[in-house]
């Protein structure tokens, strides 16, 4: 990492940390924050984040790998999550499943090379009655079938620039 | 494409004059809040269904430590395969949601209320937000509310991180707190040792709601609905095989044949109520009562058509506890996963009897030894699929 970046997510942990209250309740707040404009929990901010919490860094890694929606590894910049529970599966969420692994080109768990599109399960969504559904960052999608996989996708890329544009400016 | 609050019957919610029980609330004592609630015998509607007047009583007896105060925890981390009724009343009825925690601070003395909401539905965020900025505008929170000197509460909004478990209210406070969301020990409960160490009340969504309209039409009309046992009225979220599914209201006690014609699931081969943690309930058994002295839920009703192969069925299900179990405990980190192996083995037709008698076992010491409800209840499903459908599973000869 270069030195202007880690200046740059040393600078937004102070920030976040002075919003939330250096304490430990605040954890998860500003791990959640910080993965929205860093995509990630890298180790290094970990390590940061322990230090103005005044925690080791075992405790974040510990709280950062327990929680599905923190993560370690960048997923991208439209994190796909399919539900994957049983209301969905009896409405297709399989053939959705497969048309997401062809129309992205990689696999659940995987990031597309451009870092743009991520790939995941989701445990139940709460759109039971109108399954499969899909929550694409904080959008959710119902009823999704085969053929419109391609549409969400093409919807993304088409605003990617525009968030592109917004990560750099905040 | 885009999500909708699909209510397929009137809710009372609707007919209950806004802040009507706050009103109420206001006007009456501590003590007499609690003993409307406790009259009413209204049961948390998360599913654990233990009774909410009770657990008031003890918060409010409850000492507060140095320097702190006594916390209302509204639990929307509503994680149950098949339960949605939580988000359609947090879309439609935040104010009441609000409300009722605003009853449960004047009851048992708390100044701070927090909302805990799935990640899921961060979507909500937006007009949870505004719903409280407003409600803070009329006086409904902060400083003397409701012109009651000396009363003040606020609520605040905390997110979820993704974890099923941590509806479960000892994992959610410690989720609260920034920590895993790993059950605790009980005894001590929330109810004396919660949130910062002070007592501490998590009640469901749809419980605060219903504190709303049981303080302004009284606890003798609450009693009236349903069965001596569980009283009342209780959402339902319907999915899976039937014609209409979406959010009902039906009055506790309605036996799982009646409920499927009123949802357009006629001649369903099974029903899975109360979710993956909950009991699949074959034709043979539709006679039974939805109530908390028989088929106990929070809601969850899944219906399994007749096409349906149960060992897919359990298999899901079963992949959803390997991927929630927190891993604390013993019992349920492995035999979640001893579970799924064995129903991948049902379903290659390489499981013999002893061995299918050896993981029921499994699921008894799981049900007696796992530390949180997760564990004791995931065996649920299985058990129940195994016993009700014993010749559907047994000797396969197809590869799934």
């Amino acid at each position: 990492m270069l030195v202007g970046q880690q200046q740059r997510l040393q600078d937004d942990i102070r920030a976040l940390v002075e919003r939330f209250g250096r304490k430990r309740s605040a954890l998860i707040p500003v791990l959640q924050e910080l993965q929205k404009t860093h995509t990630t929990v890298s180790d290094f901010a970990m390590q940061v984040v322990a230090d103005e919490l005044s925690i080791h860094p075992a405790e974040v890694y510990g709280v950062t790998s327990f929680y599905a929606f923190l993560r370690q590894e960048s997923r991208g910049r439209f994190v796909f999550r399919l539900c994957g529970t049983i209301s969905c599966e009896l409405s297709g969420k399989s053939r959705v499943a497969r048309q997401l692994e062809n129309d992205l080109g990689i696999r659940f768990g995987e990031t597309t090379a451009d870092g743009r599109f991520g790939l995941e399960w989701a445990s139940c969504l709460g759109m039971c009655d109108q399954g499969p559904a899909l929550l694409v960052n904080d959008r959710v999608y119902t009823g999704v079938t085969p053929e419109q996989v391609h549409v969400i996708i093409d919807e993304c890329k088409s605003t990617f620039g525009a968030h592109a544009r917004e990560a750099v400016h905040s | 494409m885009t999500p909708v609050n699909s209510k397929k019957t009137p809710f009372t919610f609707e007919s209950v004059e806004p802040e009507s029980g706050l009103r109420a609330a206001l006007g009456m004592s501590r003590a007499d809040i609690i003993g409307e609630v406790s009259a009413c015998n209204l049961r948390g509607r998360g599913g654990a269904g233990f009774p909410t007047g009770t657990k008031w009583n003890l918060a409010a007896a409850a000492k507060v430590k140095a320097g702190g105060t006594k916390y209302v925890v509204c639990n929307a981390d509503e994680g149950e395969p098949g339960t949605f009724k939580d988000r359609v009343i947090l879309s439609d009825h935040a104010d009441m949601v609000f409300e009722g925690m605003t009853i449960g601070a004047r009851a048992i003395g708390a100044a701070v209320g927090i909302l805990y909401l799935r990640s899921e539905y961060v979507y909500l965020r937006p007009h949870l937000e505004q719903v409280l900025e407003r409600r803070r505008a009329n006086n409904l929170l902060g400083q003397d509310i409701g012109g009651l000197a000396g009363f003040s509460f606020d609520i605040h909004l905390h997110m979820g991180a993704g974890a099923y478990v941590c509806g479960e209210e000892t994992a959610l406070i410690e989720s609260l707190e920034g920590h895993r969301g790993e059950p605790r020990n009980r005894p001590p409960f929330p109810v004396d040792t919660g949130f910062e160490g002070q007592p501490t009340v998590v009640n469901n969504v749809e419980t605060f709601a219903w504190v709303v309209c049981v303080l302004s039409r009284g606890a003798h009309w609450f009693k009236s609905i349903g069965t001596a046992k569980s009283t009342g009225y209780k959402l339902f979220s319907v999915s899976g095989d039937c014609r209409e599914p979406g959010v009902y209201e039906f009055p506790l006690g309605i036996t799982v044949g009646e409920f499927l014609e009123k949802v357009g699931g006629q001649g369903a081969k099974a029903v899975q109520i109360g979710g993956a943690s909950g009991h699949c309930v074959p034709a043979s058994e539709f006679g039974r009562r939805i109530a908390f002295e028989d088929l106990s839920t929070g809601g969850s009703i899944i219906v399994l058509g007749p096409g349906r192969d149960m060992l897919a069925v359990a298999r899901n299900f079963m992949e959803f506890f390997v991927e929630e179990s927190c891993g604390q405990c013993t019992p349920c980190r492995v035999g979640n996963a001893k579970l799924l192996e064995g129903v991948e083995m049902l379903q290659r037709g390489e499981c013999s009897m002893k061995y299918l008698q050896e993981l029921l076992g499994l699921c008894e010491t799981m049900q007696l030894a796992s530390k949180c409800g997760l564990g004791q209840s995931s065996p649920n499903a299985f058990v129940s699929i195994v016993k009700h459908f014993k010749d559907e599973i047994m000797g396969r000869t197809l590869v799934h």
